[in-house]
Order: structure tokens, then C-alpha cells, then sequence
């Protein structure tokens, strides 16, 4: 017994759920979908029973692979995706999936999983890999064509995402000798391409269009497992590799503060949803930039809560769209009335991520506001408040509010499936029980915390600010200047005053988007014309695939003499 | 035992050549069908001996092997060290695992009437290649190189019952084939005029003063395009794409394994034993002619992969490529970048071993190899389809396989050099790779097939086992790199430390 204990111990959880993969695919249907469930759950006190340090070594190409390195760090990481694949995989019950979907389901997980243990950065390459390749299985599990090429679009991005990573890892080995994974920095041979892979998987702006593309193309529980993994494992080793770097305060300051605009505009509520993620992203590379003790304890714990209320509003919105068949906020409405159970679910998670004291986002989201001030950047400051406000207006009202109330649809669908429910139900206990008594999460995080949530200060800071913000979504509502309810205008004195915000607001959003088709019209134009051209030289009857004439070789052959005796003789 | 093991060097070359005459013999008395039998017997005796010299120069030390006890300068030598005792690994070990496979294969491409002689020419061809392995006699090489040139294109030629274009592949191989081994023996008797010698290790020595004559000059250049035209370096590759594509499958197989790999050890060896980096013109060859030409054939080799219609076309263009990678990590000349092209000598014909084969196994079913017939393929022959994706994987160089281990060399050995624009293009051009891999996998996955695929059964298990043998061989070698880096690091430091 104990030599199978001492073989199996250093075997990464993550390698567990890959392993685990492939038996759920063995199983009988009924089977393999509770397997799914409870395998995650009994790794967490496995996980927990272990004591920090390195537990697996593996060598590979004469290096010495760690392939299971437990610290802090890792160990928080590792437990919230476990938690994270056994809520996707309970609510995937209701939305009957193939076993191939949830074979993609785990082995994504584990990949994620094995790359938060990996103490070195070829480990970390191949399990990013590994869960990048089974992850776009989750949206091709769709079956629609347009899925089909936006996970395709989504594939060619994380791959090209791998393959930076993989040339930048290989220009760090070759200067320094060393692989191992731990505190790399903009100024490292090779740290510019780590970041940049890092910050593509993690949907910095600019290299954030994969993230709103591709999710809400997924299936609907696919959804909320995508929602989990890629984007945090990027946050985790963005912490672990560039903790203190400048840089990043200002990209996520940017990212906090974009994405407002386009959820406001956007009509899709899974592509909203899609959106905030990327706002909450830039809260968390914030954090990261600052690097204080504080700072990364509030992004951790922030990723940590992020990922539970982030996939309880996706499974909420999965609720509707699979009983309604739209996710479009124009579509809905009124379904509070035969939906109570989705609605108060869908409003936990709202208050979560709009961080309502006593909800989970409170906790941390207020930590990584507290350090930021407390380095003295009032102007990001500003920024991350003003975002605040701005996910409390999206994901906090505008979610609910289109999807199960403002004006009745008609629509009255039945309750979602007992398992999503109860998956929702356990998410929520958990947003809910974390922003009451945050001591055990704050317990394991890496430093430690010093740092009160609930005091007078934060608490009414936060409540003005959630005030002023439902007041702003009130009065546009009343107003009807609110995008997405455009049905009619009242010719009023303020139309002029109301016309022009609008139109700026309209002409500004449309601007960006014709942008942005202008330059990726240019690209795809040029990259066509280029492919047309490599084709005509390359395709059946091109020059490059003839079969030259004998004399045409022999030519050639001479030059190449020629040449290298000129070479050599002269 | 005693009696045997101190000859094992010329056994390794005399036993299949011995064996090839005794072959045809089975063309009387109905024997026909043992001439298989005897060429696979003969393939697994001349691997164990290649393991056992393998074994003794790894373990023990280098073995020189004098041909009728003349000693070296004068007579024959056949000279045993890690690199070619590696190579006659490669070669006999491909022949071994393809044999097996070979049966049916050979029983449904070839007229039942020349399988004798397909055999006994597949036995020269292995003498042949053998013995340009293992010989250290700078002529002996090129005696060694046409027999298992002459004999290839009668190999190709076979394929005409499938296709007849196979006889214009086998005559213009022939022609491009004949023009480098001509090439080569005109460098080699140039050599020869100055030096007096033709024993590789004295020809190295007597060079060494050598240096700035015209005449050895002129030789080296001369060999030097002999060897790139027979391992098909981009623009001299005219031959290769139709000779992959219209031999048998067993062929293309063990060509496209071990026949080109072998004149890249033939390369290596003069590179590096005869003349050496530390030679002026050498360095200028490698960095103005061999560096870029391996650069554009990465390229050009698998941007026409990518619109080739015809699978086995399309991966003999993928060769092309391969060898492109072999001659950047020979013309970087730094540890990594040898070890690099050592190394895909031995992943290169593991990859295209099991590509080839699983190509042969749809061509034993379908007839036919184009992209078009292989539709919906991978629910009718899943083993075969699962090979050819695996093997496919191996060749784009996803972690985990042999792929990997050779390009992660090859870009530490660019950046050794500070070449680092060279590992973007090493790393782009594999993406192309993932682009041709994809095209197939997606017509034998995705599309829906037609009436006449849905007839297809899985190929018997003697073809798929050995094909698979060559997949988990992939991946083998792929995780545990020991046995494999070891020989070529040693052999890389020997190269630029004695050059």
C-alpha cells in the first residue's frame, strides 16, 4: 500500500481530472455524469492533506521537471478550479451533454489545473496547451456552424498565445539556464513575449476580442465551465511571473474601464456577461501591477470569488437561454414569474459582482481598491471606481433587469432543471457565505491579511457609490435614453440635450466598431491576396509544385556549384 | 560467439548483400511467397547486429574493422562510432518494423511475378544503404551510395502497377541521381589527386595542411552538392515529391525513412570529420549557401504541402521541409543545432515511417490517396486515421512527441547563434504544418462520407501493428529522451570538438 501511495502522491491533481477524463468516457452515460461531479470533489481533501513544497519531479530532455509545486499560491488556485469543475460539470446534468463534451470538460480542468502545480515553465506550457486544445471542444460541442468558426478563430488565438509562450520560454532558458516558473519581469531575456502570451489568455484590450467571440458561441453549460479556467490560470501566472510591474496597472486600469461601454451597448446578455468578465480581469491585473502584500492578496481572493459569482450569472443566463431559447435582452423579460429560483440566483451573483457588502466581491474587490490608493494612484483610482460603478450598471442591474423583469415578453418558461438549481444554489451559498465570513478564504491566501472589509469607511463608500449608480440606470430607464430600449422617443425640450449624448454615445460606439472592421478588413484583405498568390505559386499546376524539367534541375544544380566555388575561391 | 562478434562491422553489410543473390533463387520451385519470409529474417539479424554495435561504441569504444586484414590507410576500413552505428540503427530498425507490414501490402501493389526480384532489390537497397553507413572509405561510400541508388529506382519503378508514372519518377531519380553521384565522385578523386589518400580518417589528416588549395577546394564543393541533391535540399529536390508519391507504399516507406537520412550522415561526415568548421570555407558555405536554402525549403516544402491534393505528394513536400530543418541545424554548427539534426534523423523517420505506412494502409483499402477519397475515413478505419493524426502531431511537434524534441534543439540552437528571427520562422513554419495536418484531419473527420467509403473495413492487424508500433515509438521517444540525446550530444560534441 504505502509504495502505491508514494507512486500515486506526486501525481498533480490536474493529471487526476485528465485520467479522470477518460474513465467519465469509459462509463456508462448515467454514470460517467455523477463521476464527473464527485471526482473534482474528492480531490479537494486530497489537495488540502498535502503539505506545501514540491511533490513530483520528472525528467524530461535533461531537465528536471516539477510538475507538482504546492504553496500557497498554487494550492488557492488549484482548490477554486476544483470547486469551479464540479459546479460546471453538476450543471451540465440539466443540459445534456455527450460524454465528448465532458471529457473536454475535464481534461480543460485538469489541464488548468496541472498548469497552476507546474514549477516550471515547460510543465506550464504543455497543460496550457492541453487545456487550450480541449477547451475549444467545449464550443464545438454546439454543433452550429458559426460556433464551429469562432471556436476555430478561438483555437488559432490560444495556440498562437502557446506558441509566444513557448518562443519566449526558450529565449529565457537559452539566456539564463534556467526553466523554473517563479518571478520572471519585464526586463528578463524573454519577458516581454511571456507577458505578451500571458496577456493574450488573459483578454488584455486589444487581444480581448477571443473572449467575447468565443464564449457565448459555447454551449450553454460550456459557457460557464470556459468562463472558469483560461482567463484565471493567465491571472495565476501573471501574479506568479510579473507581481510589481508597472505596466500592468495601466492595461488593467484600460480593461476595467472598456468593456463598460461595449455592455452597455451589447444586446446578447451571455456576451454582457462576456464583457464584465473582461472588466473583472482588469481588476485583478491591477493588482497584480501594484504587488503589494495587500494587492495580491486582493487579486487572488478576487479571482477566487470572481470565478463562483462570474459562473453563477453564466449559469443563471444558461437557464434562460436553454428554456427560452434567447439570450437577446430585447427578446425578454417578465421571467421572474415562472423562473424565481434562476431570478434570485441571477441577483445573488449580480450583488456579487457588483460587490454589495455582505456578498463575496465586497470582500476582495474592495482589498485591491484599498491597496491601490494606498500606493498613492488616485487617478487608477478613479478609474477602478468609476468601473465599480460601471459593473453595478451591467452586471448588477442591466442582467437582471433585462433578462426577468422590465417589460413583460410573454414568455413563461418552465423552472430551470433541479441540477443547474442545485448547482446555482451552491455557487450562491458560497457568494453569500464568503462575503459574510471571508476569515477562511483570507486564511489561505499567500501573505498575511491585515485588512478589514467591513468598517464604516468601506462599507458606506461602497453603498454611495452602488447608490448613485442604480440611480443613474433609474433615470436613464425613465428617460429612455438606454440603449437597447430605442422602441420609441418622446419629442421633448431635452431632445435636443438627450439627442446629442445619445449620438455621441451611438456615433462612438459605432465608430469603434467601424474601426475596428476597417483594420481587420485591411488584414483579412491583405492576408487573402497573400494566400491567393502562395496558392497560384503553390497549388496543382504553380511553379512550386511542377515537376521541373530535368534541365531546369540540372540548372540548378550547376548555379549551386557555381556558386559555392565562387564563394570558396574568391 | 567469439568467432562472430569481432566481425560483426563487415556482417552487417555482407549478410544482406550475400542474401540478395540467394533471394532470386526462391523464383524456383515455388518458393515464391519465402522470399518475404527470408528478406524479413535477413532485416531482423542485420537490427540485431546494428543493436549490437550500437551497444559496444556507446558502452565501449569506437571500432575500427579492417576488410580482408589490410590494414587501414591501404585497405578497407569499415569504421564503427556512435553516429553511425546510430544511423544503421535507424536504417535496419525501419527495415525491421516495415517488413512486417510489408506482406500485404507488396501482395496488392506488385505483379505476384516480381516479388522475388522487388525483394532482392529491397535487399540491395538495404546493403546499399548499410554500407555508405558504416564504410570509412571515402570511395566505398560512393560504390556503396549506387548500389542503393540503382536499385531504388527499380524499387520505384515497381510502382507502375498502381501508377504509370512511376517509371517517369524512377528515370528522372535516375538522371538527378546518377548527376550527384557523379558530383560526388569527382569531388572525391579531387580529393584524391592532392591528398593520395581515400580512408576517411587519413583524408581528414592529410587535409589539414591543405587548406588554401584550390583543388581541395573545388572537391569539397563538388561533394558538397552530390549530397544535398540525394538528400533533396530545396531547389535540387525535382526528384523526391514524385518518387515518394509513385513508388509501393513499402518504399515510400523505407525511402522516405532512412534513404535521404543517409546522405545527410554522408553530409555530416565530410562536413565535419573530413573538413571540419574550422576550415574557412566550410563556415562560409554553411552560412551563405546551406543556412538560407535550409531556411527557404522549410518554407517552400510545406506552403506546397499545404495545396497538394495528392496525400502522399503532399507529405513527400512535407519532406522537403523536414530536410530543411536538418541542414539549419547542420549549418548553425553549435551543439544544439547538431544535436538537433542528429536527432531528426532518427524522429524524422520515425514520424514519416508511420505517416508512409498509414498512407499505405488506406491505399490498401481505397486504391487511391487523394483528399477527396479519404472523406469521412476516420469512422471507417479508426486505427489507421488515429496513426496518421498521432504521427501527424509528432511532425508539427506538439509536446510529448519526437517532433518537440527536435525543434526545441533547433531553436536553442538559433538562439545560441543569436539567430533568433530564424526561430520565428522555424516556429511559423510549423504552424504551416498544423495547416496541411488539419487539411487531412478534416476531411476524415469532419466531412460526411460518400456511398463508396462506407464499404471500407479497418486494414488486418499485421499492417496495423507495426504501424502502431511506429506511433508509440513517436511517442516514446518523445517523453523519454535519454538513449536518443545522449548519442546525439555525444556525437555533436565529437564533430565540433575534433572537427
Amino acid at each position: 500500500m504505502i509504495a502505491i501511495a508514494e507512486f500515486l502522491l506526486p501525481l498533480n491533481p490536474g493529471l487526476w481530472l485528465i485520467i479522470g477524463a477518460f474513465v467519465a468516457i469509459l462509463l456508462p452515460q448515467s454514470l460517467s455524469r455523477w463521476f464527473a461531479i464527485i471526482f473534482p470533489i474528492l480531490l479537494i481533501p486530497f489537495l488540502l492533506s498535502l503539505n506545501f513544497g514540491n511533490h513530483g519531479t520528472v525528467s524530461f530532455l535533461n531537465y528536471q521537471l516539477e510538475t507538482f509545486r504546492l504553496d500557497a499560491l498554487s494550492r488557492i488556485f488549484g482548490l477554486i478550479f476544483l470547486i469551479a469543475s464540479a459546479l460546471g460539470n453538476l450543471y451540465a446534468v440539466g443540459d445534456v451533454v455527450d460524454k465528448l463534451q465532458r471529457c473536454a470538460a475535464l481534461t480543460y480542468a485538469g489541464g488548468a489545473l496541472a498548469a497552476v502545480f507546474a514549477g516550471d515553465m515547460i510543465t506550464l506550457f504543455i497543460f496550457f496547451e492541453i487545456a487550450a486544445v480541449a477547451s475549444v471542444f467545449l464550443i464545438w460541442a454546439r454543433r452550429t456552424q458559426k460556433a464551429f468558426s469562432a471556436g476555430m478563430r478561438y483555437l488559432i488565438v490560444q495556440i498562437g498565445a502557446g506558441v509566444i509562450l513557448l518562443t519566449g520560454l526558450l529565449v529565457h532558458f537559452s539566456a539564463t539556464g534556467s526553466i523554473d516558473f517563479n518571478k520572471i519581469g519585464l526586463h528578463a531575456p524573454g519577458g516581454i513575449l511571456i507577458i505578451l502570451a500571458f496577456g493574450i489568455k488573459a483578454a488584455f484590450p486589444l487581444f480581448h476580442n477571443w473572449l467575447q467571440d468565443a464564449y457565448p458561441e459555447a454551449t450553454i453549460s460550456g459557457t460557464v465551465i470556459l468562463s472558469g479556467f483560461t482567463t484565471k490560470l493567465a491571472i495565476y501566472a501573471l501574479a506568479r511571473s510579473y507581481p510589481g510591474t508597472d505596466l500592468l496597472i495601466w492595461i488593467g486600469a484600460i480593461m476595467t474601464a472598456f468593456p463598460i461601454f461595449y455592455a452597455v451597448i451589447e444586446n446578447d446578455l451571455r456576451r454582457v456577461l462576456a464583457y464584465s468578465l473582461n472588466n473583472q480581469l482588469g481588476f485583478m491585473v491591477v493588482g497584480i501591477g501594484i504587488g503589494t502584500e495587500m494587492a495580491l492578496n486582493g487579486t487572488i481572493s478576487h479571482a477566487f470569488c470572481h470565478i463562483l459569482y462570474k459562473a453563477l450569472l453564466f449559469m443563471s443566463m444558461g437557464a434562460v437561454l436553454l428554456r427560452t431559447g434567447t439570450c437577446n435582452g430585447s427578446d425578454l423579460g417578465g421571467l421572474f414569474k415562472t423562473m424565481p429560483w434562476s431570478t434570485s440566483f441571477c441577483i445573488i451573483g449580480a450583488a456579487s459582482i457588483s460587490g454589495f457588502p455582505l456578498f463575496s466581491g465586497f470582500i476582495s474587490k474592495s482589498m485591491i481598491l484599498t491597496a491601490v490608493s494606498a500606493e498613492g494612484y488616485w487617478g487608477v483610482w478613479l478609474v477602478l471606481l468609476f468601473a465599480s460603478a460601471g459593473v453595478f450598471h451591467h452586471s448588477g442591474i442591466k442582467i437582471p433587469y433585462f433578462a426577468f423583469f422590465a417589460h413583460d415578453s410573454g414568455l413563461r418558461p418552465k423552472e430551470a432543471p433541479w441540477t443547474m438549481l442545485l448547482a446555482m444554489f451552491i455557487a450562491a451559498v458560497l457568494c453569500v457565505g464568503i462575503g459574510v465570513y471571508p476569515a477562511p478564504l483570507y486564511a489561505m491566501l499567500p501573505y498575511v491579511v491585515e485588512y478589514q472589509p467591513y468598517t464604516a469607511y468601506h462599507v458606506i463608500n461602497q453603498l454611495q457609490l452602488l447608490m448613485f449608480s442604480a440611480l443613474a440606470f433609474t433615470v436613464l430607464m425613465l428617460t429612455k435614453i438606454y440603449p437597447p430600449e430605442l422602441h420609441s422617443t418622446n419629442l421633448d425640450t431635452d431632445w435636443f440635450y438627450r439627442r446629442g449624448i445619445k449620438s455621441l454615445i451611438v456615433w462612438g460606439a459605432q465608430n469603434t466598431i467601424a474601426f475596428n472592421k476597417f483594420c481587420y478588413g485591411i488584414a483579412s484583405k491583405s492576408v487573402s491576396e497573400l494566400i491567393d498568390n502562395v496558392k497560384q505559386l503553390s497549388a496543382e499546376p504553380g511553379i512550386l509544385s511542377r515537376t521541373p524539367a530535368l534541365g531546369s534541375s540540372v540548372a540548378w544544380i550547376s548555379a549551386l556549384l557555381l556558386i559555392i566555388l565562387l564563394l570558396i575561391l574568391y | 560467439m567469439n568467432l562472430i562478434v569481432p566481425h560483426l562491422p563487415v556482417l552487417q553489410v555482407a549478410i544482406p548483400l550475400i542474401a540478395a543473390p540467394i533471394c532470386v533463387l526462391f523464383t524456383f520451385g515455388g518458393h515464391r511467397k519465402l522470399a518475404w519470409l527470408f528478406t524479413l529474417s535477413i532485416s531482423w539479424i542485420c537490427l540485431l547486429i546494428a543493436g549490437a554495435l550500437l551497444s559496444r561504441v556507446v558502452l565501449e569504444t569506437d571500432i575500427s574493422y579492417a576488410i580482408g586484414s589490410w590494414p587501414p590507410p591501404f585497405g578497407i576500413e569499415y569504421r564503427v562510432d556512435p553516429i553511425n552505428a546510430f544511423v544503421l540503427l535507424i536504417i535496419s530498425g525501419v527495415s525491421a518494423i516495415a517488413l512486417p507490414f510489408a506482406r500485404l501490402s507488396v501482395e496488392k501493389e506488385i505483379e505476384s511475378d516480381r516479388h522475388v526480384l522487388f525483394y532482392t532489390c529491397y535487399l540491395l537497397c538495404l546493403t546499399g544503404l548499410l554500407g555508405v553507413t558504416i564504410t570509412g572509405d571515402a570511395f566505398n561510400i560512393f560504390v556503396f551510395l549506387e548500389i542503393s541508388s540503382l536499385s531504388t529506382y527499380v524499387l520505384i519503378a515497381t510502382g507502375v502497377r498502381q501508377d504509370r508514372r512511376a517509371l517517369t519518377a524512377a528515370y528522372n531519380y535516375l538522371i538527378l541521381g546518377t548527376i550527384g553521384a557523379t558530383f560526388f565522385v569527382i569531388g572525391i578523386g579531387l580529393l584524391y589527386m592532392v591528398t593520395g589518400t581515400l580512408n576517411i580518417a587519413d583524408l581528414a589528416e592529410r587535409l589539414k595542411p591543405l587548406s588554401d588549395n584550390r583543388v581541395v577546394h573545388a572537391g569539397f564543393a563538388f561533394i558538397i552538392i552530390g549530397t544535398c541533391l540525394k538528400l533533396a535540399l530545396f531547389p535540387m529536390h525535382a526528384w523526391l515529391p514524385n518518387a515518394y508519391t509513385y513508388a509501393p507504399s513499402l518504399v515510400t516507406v523505407f525511402l522516405a525513412a532512412t534513404s535521404t537520412k543517409v546522405s545527410v550522415y554522408v553530409l555530416l561526415r565530410f562536413l565535419f570529420t573530413v573538413f571540419g568548421p574550422t576550415y574557412d570555407f566550410v563556415n562560409l558555405t554553411f552560412e551563405f549557401v546551406l543556412l538560407p536554402l535550409a531556411i527557404v525549403a522549410m518554407f517552400a516544402g510545406s506552403v506546397t504541402a499545404i495545396f497538394q491534393t495528392n496525400v502522399k505528394r503532399l507529405f513527400a513536400y512535407s519532406s522537403v521541409a523536414q530536410l530543411g530543418y536538418m541542414m539549419l541545424g547542420v549549418s548553425l554548427c553549435n551543439i544544439p543545432g547538431l544535436m538537433a539534426t542528429i536527432l531528426h534523423i532518427f524522429n524524422h523517420a520515425l514520424m514519416k515511417g508511420a505517416l508512409f505506412m498509414a498512407l499505405g494502409c488506406v491505399v490498401y483499402r481505397l486504391g487511391a490517396i487523394s483528399l477527396g477519397s479519404m472523406k469521412g475515413l476516420g469512422r471507417r478505419m479508426p486505427w489507421t486515421m488515429g496513426a496518421l493524426t498521432l504521427a501527424g502531431l509528432s511532425l508539427i511537434g506538439v509536446p510529448g512527441t519526437v517532433g518537440f524534441i527536435s525543434k526545441w534543439h533547433l531553436i536553442l540552437g538559433t538562439l545560441e547563434s543569436g539567430y533568433w528571427p530564424i526561430a520565428i520562422l522555424i516556429v511559423g513554419s510549423s504552424l504551416l504544418a498544423v495547416i496541411y495536418i488539419w487539411n487531412i484531419v478534416e476531411v476524415a473527420y469532419l466531412e460526411k462520407e460518400t456511398s463508396r467509403e462506407q464499404t471500407l473495413k479497418e486494414v488486418p492487424m499485421t499492417m496495423l501493428a507495426p504501424l502502431w508500433v511506429l506511433v508509440i515509438l513517436n511517442f516514446y521517444f518523445g517523453i523519454d529522451t535519454d538513449l536518443t540525446t545522449r548519442v546525439a550530444r555525444n556525437v555533436a560534441a565529437t564533430f565540433l570538438g575534433g572537427g
